[in-house]
């Protein structure tokens, strides 16, 4: 505690002779952050699907989401440490848990939010249900697809700092070391770049929301 | 012996009932932490965002505090945080104040916002003063959006709170850590039991405190915003 009062905020002679290290664990966070997000992504749209479709299935699926939302991120990767070890895989299980529970959650709100005259137009005009999905439901839910999208990117960008404790945390692996060390420059090297880089992903995924959905922002 | 029943025997161990690493003495530090923080974010966000609400102004940096709060890693602000304050409860406690602060002061202003603009007319129309208009009609309005606010906040500080073991706190995060430190997973476990069952108590707690605290005539209205909110893109809320 004492050294820490000397320790400056950054010392560029380390940022300098880690650069490797640094590039590393940024490209490790974005790695993981993807694997997650793509991962959810795919086994959200047939969940969502089901869910949306069957009105049994949906009350259930959202309650076990919301639910399984309210665990803090910690606790849910401790709770499978034990069964998967100080792994990546425990890693990506409990982060592609959250993106899947965020993406699910909105590809049904989204499908629900298709007004009821629009889809009785499309079956007036000869849609087959699953033309009626690709070319009509699912354009206009994709907003709110977007939005989902972005909250699980960035959600997710968060909690890989969190998996540092388990073993595999991108720039959380710098946070831990400088914590561990009581040395501030990779903490803060890795806390900035966390911060940042989550910040850029929000701002992209934002404009890329607005670009590809046009006819959604006034 | 299987791991479930090594977690259940960790459980019934008297040792780890008692001391300053017992449960309930760890408990009570999450609680407490909890508690007091979230009630100060109330405090301090609360006035802010009602009154930005009230009068119409302010909305994009209302908005957009919730934005970036939800953008940002709660584990790298509260490391950071931590480091401008120093190692301890103190440090712990203003970070999970600066962490609860966005939500409540963006839902307290779309609660206000939102309120029938017909109903501040004829509170208006009735000789109502501003603060009148203000507490008597437009905040019991408001409420089930105003609490959803807190009830996002206090349940996020509940889980952070669980983070602040790695900088020098305690509470319950404190077994996670330690387990993970020591190799010891039926630790790591029951830390994390514990810990899921406080947030989950902590999100059933302020479910009950938003319906006892909405006006019997809107309380179908929480339903309906709970479901509006995740359908409004900027209000859903992060994992923590």
């Amino acid at each position: 505690m004492l050294l820490a009062a000397q320790d400056p905020w950054i010392r560029w002679d380390w940022v300098q002779s880690h650069t490797q290290r640094i590039t590393d664990a940024t490209v490790q966070h974005i790695e993981l952050t993807a694997i997650a997000v793509g991962l959810g992504f795919l086994l959200a749209v047939p969940i969502g699907l089901f869910a949306w479709r069957y009105r049994k299935g949906r009350g259930a699926v959202l309650s076990v989401a919301g639910a399984l939302y309210t665990i803090p991120s910690l606790a849910l990767f401790a709770l499978l440490v034990p069964y998967t070890g100080l792994t990546f895989v425990t890693a990506e299980i409990g982060l592609v848990s959250y993106t899947l529970l965020i993406l699910v959650r909105n590809i049904v709100v989204g499908l629900d939010g298709v007004p009821a005259e629009v889809r009785d137009a499309a079956r007036g005009m000869g849609f087959r249900t699953g033309a009626q999905l690709l070319r009509v439901e699912l354009p206009l839910a994709l907003p709110v697809i977007m939005a989902g999208v972005r909250i699980a990117t960035v959600t997710t960008i968060g909690l890989v700092t969190i998996t540092a404790l388990i073993g595999e945390g991108g720039l959380g692996q710098l946070i831990l070391d400088g914590l561990v060390r009581d040395f501030r420059t990779p903490l803060v090297v890795g806390g900035v770049l966390s911060i940042a880089l989550a910040i850029l992903c929000d701002v992209g995924l934002g404009f890329l929301q607005r670009a590809i959905t046009p006819w959604s922002h006034a | 012996m299987n791991f479930l029943g090594e977690v259940a025997r960790w459980f019934a161990d008297p040792a780890h009932w008692q001391g300053a690493n017992g449960i309930p003495t760890r408990l009570e530090e999450h609680v407490l932490m909890s508690l007091i923080a979230t009630a100060v974010a109330a405090l301090v966000a609360l006035p802010i965002g009602l009154l930005l609400g009230h009068y119409g102004v302010g909305g994009a940096i209302a908005i957009n505090i919730s934005n970036i709060g939800r953008a940002l890693p709660s584990f790298a602000i509260l490391v950071l945080l931590v480091q401008l304050v120093g190692i301890g409860a103190i440090p712990a406690f203003i970070a999970l104040v600066a962490l609860a602060i966005p939500p409540i002061v963006t839902n307290s202003f779309v609660g206000m916002r939102d309120v029938d603009p017909e109903l501040r007319d004829a509170a208006r129309g009735l000789g109502f003063r501003e603060s009148r208009t203000l507490l008597r009609v437009e905040l019991p309005n408001a409420m089930p959006v105003v609490m959803a606010g807190i009830r996002t906040a206090g349940v996020q500080v509940v889980a952070t709170a669980t983070l602040a073991a790695l900088v020098g706190w305690g509470g319950l995060g404190r077994y996670i850590v330690d387990g993970i430190a020591n190799r010891n997973f039926v630790e790591v476990f029951a830390g994390a039991v514990l810990v899921a069952l406080l947030a989950a108590a902590a999100e059933i707690g302020l479910a009950v405190l938003q319906y006892v605290l909405t006006p019997a005539g809107l309380r179908s209205r929480i339903k309906q915003e709970r479901q509006a909110a995740v359908s409004i893109q900027a209000q859903a809320e992060p994992a923590r």
